[in-house]
């Protein structure tokens, strides 16, 4: 040791390691660990080593779950459900509120143990990572608490599978424990491979609170037991992790009626405008891409800074960087530590390599690095083409690429330019300019001269292909509640579109031959297939429709993607359009009953009259589904705002060919968002006679698109369309399954909903417009 | 082994200043909650501990300007203070650290106790540093603060802690700002200037910034924080604006500047926050009594308490202790 005279020369920091002897003695007694399960641990029956990613040494064993073991954790959590279920949200409450002190009372013993499993600094553990674990479930004892109250006709979902990532072990397990605990469900969590300590440690502290037994199981195991708990007989899927495992996650419970939500990879912009505090920015780059060692989800990994700064800010980004320090992650100075395993070190380095050849340029600190362990240097990448792999994948380690833009215009192009949407940071002083960009760039999470703030009351999650669903704050409690199961009423099964002319059908001529054609971009356009079908009632033929295809498809969802302005239209413009349509169909009632009555239904006039109050009370909510102010941190401004999708599709049920219609298009189109909708196939003359209330109500062409024929095919390519947001399919249960398959191509929101009685309670409500909009949180700071 | 940790003279190259330049500031964009993030992290990020806290410890005593600024100060009790920073460590202490030579980098009083300074500390090699210009609200008029840095600089002061006049910063009047800092600093003479600003008074990060570059384009040698008057002295995210903007300035003029935090910090924690703050932001060079400064009066005697339990293992009376 040098002493201090020596010291004073250097004036170097010198070692500050933290004490690891209460955990190392711990992971001593325990040796090797089986999975919790219904209140105990198992004897593990096949094992594998977890290690230390700095130092390579072996921490503890862990059991290998196998099919067996989630069959009797699921069972554990089936059983304990009822019970868990029933309790006063008050009881919940207690336990949740026992299991936040608890945490606290064990915080750095967690600290020091995630620290060692993960590779993360102890910094990152003892300041983030742990109070945040805390800090959420307290926050959702509070929900627990208050459950009934705030969430009348919910309820819990049931049993829910959950699989979590290596990147945040302790923090990810709270955000699913916690939000699923409060709402009344009962859990299986599988933690990841690399990092299941912290979950283990998690589970003592259940037992030691003495939680019932079954309402929190842990698996320990790799992608095959996360897969086996996919499949299991559970009622929820929580993912959090990679898109590639996530879509295969979307696909593997397609049609099986099990909830899901994921929240997954990112390639997040992180945007410096001239006016920004370009130190304030550069600290922002240490937090957004340095951060866990770069492994984060929504790290700011893609740097785009504003032309006229770029060298000045490029400059000061390399001498910051070069001050990193990295290294032990047990040692008290270090701002980076160990990637989480030597596959991750392995994948880091390729991905950078391969940056390299295809000619973008590394700047790297030229930091020394530990002789063993898993260590990356961090670093950032200039001369970065767009078609550049490391501008497309996600690195998941401390490398980020800096791009230059000339206007915010061009910030927004670029910015949304990726098939990602989880979060994004700005940073200018100008709050007009921060503000818009907040509001244009596609992400869920936005942070405005700031960057990876996290907060239980705030809502995290995806747009695009990140993810969906939300986790913390209101918004994440939704995603472990369910509405109150509905009346569903089976629909008349479709029938086959007949293109073939019916002379034994003769049509109803009073007046001259209206032809229905498709409906796009405002106006009526031929199908491309060049073929008609009949719509018949009892042998009668009611009129000709146009026989939809993939290519119609495609151009009505080109002319919903052109008629942008009606999502930044203010709620008050949408309502008055809604309302004039009301009038219109109004004036129009007897035109609508006598075509309902035509194709047999029994009382025309209730469901002519519903539509109009159907019409009525989204134009009411137009301006009214608002977003709401987060209570998050001190002197921090968080805006939960509801956005529209974008570009919906829906496929309406074969009843109720005009209201089932309307009770879908009216929410959508009240949150701003633009459709294209496959009309009732056995009816969908009750539509196409919109199209004339349509043009006589100010309703902007492209807003409402609509492509006759075949519901299921149709619907299939809306699904399996990159550049749809979101699809409500409301069909048969094989159509359901089909549409959730076909939606991972791009992990498009899906909303399978059964068919109901559309004048009834279940034809409207606040849940329609829930699933036509997603949460945007967009947190900003303030102080001067 | 043992070394002489001597107060080095503030030996480093005078600013001579540059003509007044607004365009260097004018724009200047300082998000508050971002600096405060950086300065709520600086201590969590770094930390130093056993021997090289020690160390830093030792070394933030050489670079404490040891202050005494009150009504009541008479040359007694100005020798007294003198004596401690010729002395800061009792014999057991230094013996204990590896030192046989250790002072404070300079003592800091009013100007009429200047000659009782500079009597006790004779053949130190410790330089006095006089507050002058009305300290510590300015509001005197100008031939009347200029006289007064004469008397200190005539009475053998080597450094003049001047304030700046608050209300051109808060009205933005930057050329009666720098014409009043240079006509200071012409008064000074040889004696190095160090440009109080008084940051708990100019309120916002943006004055500051701002403040800080009129001051060192004026050729202050130095900056310095508060006069420990104000209602907020020195606090870190003011630091770290103040340490990005003479780092802006040396960029632009190659001119390295001091800097001196001062008022409200105690404890010896304090000093190891402040140094972590200039090695990360400005680097080693600013850990050295010729650009760095810490204006305080009752650390010094935690820092006492911390050295001695490094070196015991016993946590330490201040009983036990010289008074300053």
């Amino acid at each position: 040791m040098p002493n201090v005279t020596e010291i004073l020369a250097t004036m170097d920091y010198g070692p500050a390691p933290e004490a690891t002897g209460e955990v190392t003695k711990w992971l001593k007694a325990r040796g090797s660990f089986g999975h919790y399960i219904n209140g105990s641990f198992t004897t593990p029956a096949e094992s594998f080593a977890v290690n230390n990613p700095a130092t390579g040494e072996t921490l503890a064993h862990v059991a290998q779950g196998s099919q067996t073991d989630i069959d009797a954790a699921v069972k554990a959590a089936r059983a304990a459900f009822p019970g868990w279920s029933r309790l006063p949200g008050h009881a919940r409450a207690k336990w949740l509120y026992a299991l936040a002190r608890t945490i606290q009372k064990r915080e750095r013993f967690l600290a020091v143990l995630e620290t060692l499993d993960n590779g993360k600094p102890i910094r990152e553990t003892r300041d983030i990572d742990v109070p945040l674990v805390a800090r959420h479930f307290y926050h959702h004892a509070g929900w627990a608490e208050m459950l009934a109250d705030d969430f009348p006709g919910q309820g819990p979902v049931g049993v829910c599978g959950q699989i979590i990532p290596w990147n945040f072990p302790l923090l990810m397990l709270s955000w699913k424990i916690a939000p699923a605990l409060a709402a009344g469900n009962t859990v299986v969590l599988k933690p990841a491979e690399y990092t299941p300590l912290t979950a283990l440690a998690f589970a003592e502290i259940c037992a030691e609170v003495g939680l019932p037994k079954g309402v929190v199981n842990i698996v320990t195991g790799d992608g095959e037991t996360g897969a086996a708990l996919v499949a299991a007989d559970v009622d929820k899927i929580a993912f959090t992790g990679s898109t590639e495992v996530g879509r295969a996650i979307r696909k593997a419970t397609a049609g099986t009626a099990k909830k899901l939500t994921l929240e997954l990879g990112g390639k997040s912009p992180f945007i410096v405008f001239a006016d920004a505090d370009i130190d304030g920015a550069v600290e922002g780059v240490v937090d957004a891409i340095w951060f866990n060692q770069g492994q984060v989800c929504c790290a700011g990994s893609r740097i785009l800074v504003q032309e006229t700064i770029a060298d000045a800010f490029t400059e000061r980004l390399k001498e910051r960087m070069a001050k990193l320090r990295v290294g032990d992650p047990l040692d008290k100075s270090s701002d980076m530590g160990a990637l989480v395993d030597p596959v991750q070190l392995d994948r880091v380095t390729s991905l950078v390599r391969e940056g390299q050849a295809q000619g973008a340029t590394l700047h790297q600190a030229a930091c020394a690095l530990p002789a063993k362990g898993s260590f990356f240097a961090p670093g950032f990448f200039t001369g970065v083409a767009p078609a550049n792999v490391i501008s497309e994948v996600e690195i998941f380690g401390p490398v980020a690429t800096l791009t230059t833009f000339r206007t915010p215009d061009e910030a927004v192009e670029l910015a949304n330019n990726t098939r990602y949407g989880l979060a994004a940071s700005v940073w200018s002083e100008n709050i007009n300019l921060a503000l818009d960009m907040a509001s244009q760039v596609k992400a869920g999470v936005v942070w405005v001269n700031a960057t990876n703030i996290f907060d239980a009351a705030a809502g995290f999650g995806g747009y695009r292909e990140s993810g969906f669903g939300r986790e913390g704050g209101r918004e994440g409690m939704a995603a472990y509640l369910t509405d109150l199961p509905i009346k569903a009423r089976s629909e008349a099964p479709p029938i086959t579109p007949d293109t073939a002319p019916t002379p034994d059908a003769p049509a109803i001529v009073a007046t001259i031959d209206r032809t229905a054609k498709l409906y796009i971009g405002g106006a009526q356009k031929r199908p491309d297939s060049g073929y008609s079908f009949a719509v018949t009632h009892k042998g009668r033929t009611l009129g000709l429709v146009g026989l939809g295809n993939r290519k119609d498809i495609r151009n009505a969802v080109e002319a919903a993607h052109a008629a942008k302005g009606w999502g930044k239209a203010t709620g008050h413009n949408r309502a008055q359009v809604l309302y004039y349509l009301a009038e219109n169909l109004s004036a129009r009632a007897a035109e609508f009953t006598e075509r309902l009555k035509s194709a047999g239904t029994l009382k025309p006039e209730a469901e002519v009259e519903a539509a109009i109050r159907r019409a009525f009370w989204y134009a009411a909510q137009a301006d009214k589904f608002d977003g709401s102010v987060h209570s998050t941190k001190s002197a921090h401004v968080t805006l939960a705002m509801n956005e529209p999708y974008g570009v919906m599709g829906i496929a309406c049920p074969t009843d109720a060919p005009l209201l089932g219609f309307l009770s879908l298009v009216l929410p959508a189109i009240a949150m701003g968002n633009r459709v294209v909708a496959i009309p009732s196939q056995n009816m969908p003359l009750a539509a196409t006679d919109l199209y004339q209330v349509f043009d006589t109500s100010d309703l902007p062409a492209g807003v409402v698109n609509i492509v006759t024929g075949a519901r299921d095919e149709l619907a299939k390519t809306l699904a399996g369309h990159d550049d749809v947001a979101a699809l409500w399919y409301c069909g048969s249960t094989g159509g359901d399954r089909m549409v959730e398959a076909e939606s991972a191509g791009n992990l498009k929101v899906t909303w399978c909903l059964p068919n109901r009685d559309w004048q009834g309670p279940d034809g409207q409500g606040r849940a329609f417009l829930t699933r036509a909009t997603q949460i945007k949180n967009i947190w900003v700071p303030y102080g001067e | 082994m043992s070394h002489s940790v001597a107060a080095s003279l503030p030996n480093h190259p005078r600013n001579p200043g540059v003509a007044l330049q607004t365009d260097w500031f004018d724009h200047i964009a300082v998000n508050t909650q971002a600096a405060e993030r950086r300065a709520a992290t600086l201590t969590t990020r770094r930390t130093v501990k056993k021997e090289w806290q020690a160390a830093w410890l030792v070394n933030a005593i050489r670079c404490i300007d040891l202050t005494t600024l009150s009504g009541d100060d008479t040359p007694d009790r100005v020798a007294r203070l003198c004596a401690k920073a010729r002395r800061p460590l009792s014999d057991d202490l230094m013996t204990g650290l590896g030192l046989d030579h250790l002072t404070t980098a300079a003592v800091c009083v009013y100007p009429l106790m200047v000659p009782a300074a500079v009597k006790a500390l004779q053949g130190s090699g410790i330089p006095v540093a006089s507050v002058a210009t009305g300290f510590p609200a300015g509001l005197t008029p100008l031939p009347i603060r200029l006289a007064e840095i004469r008397y200190a600089v005539d009475q053998g002061a080597e450094e003049i802690d001047i304030v700046i006049h608050r209300a051109q910063v808060l009205n933005g009047d930057w050329t009666a700002l720098y014409n009043e800092v240079a006509a200071m600093r012409e008064a000074c003479g040889s004696a190095h200037m160090k440009a109080i600003l008084a940051t708990g008074e100019l309120k916002t990060l943006r004055n500051v910034y701002k403040a800080s570059m009129v001051a060192m384009q004026a050729g202050s040698d130095f900056i310095k924080t508060s006069t420990g008057k104000e209602g907020v002295n020195a606090t870190l995210p003011v630091s770290l604006i103040m340490a990005r903007a003479l780092r802006d300035y040396g960029a632009r003029t190659g001119h390295k500047i001091g800097f001196k935090p001062a008022g409200g910090m105690k404890y010896a924690k304090d000093a190891i926050a402040w140094q972590i703050l200039m090695k990360e932001e400005l680097g080693n060079h600013w850990l050295a009594p010729d650009l760095f400064r810490l204006g305080a009066s009752s650390m010094l005697a935690d820092i006492e308490r911390q050295l001695e339990h490094h070196l015991t293992g016993r946590y330490a009376s201040s009983s036990r202790h010289a008074l300053a």
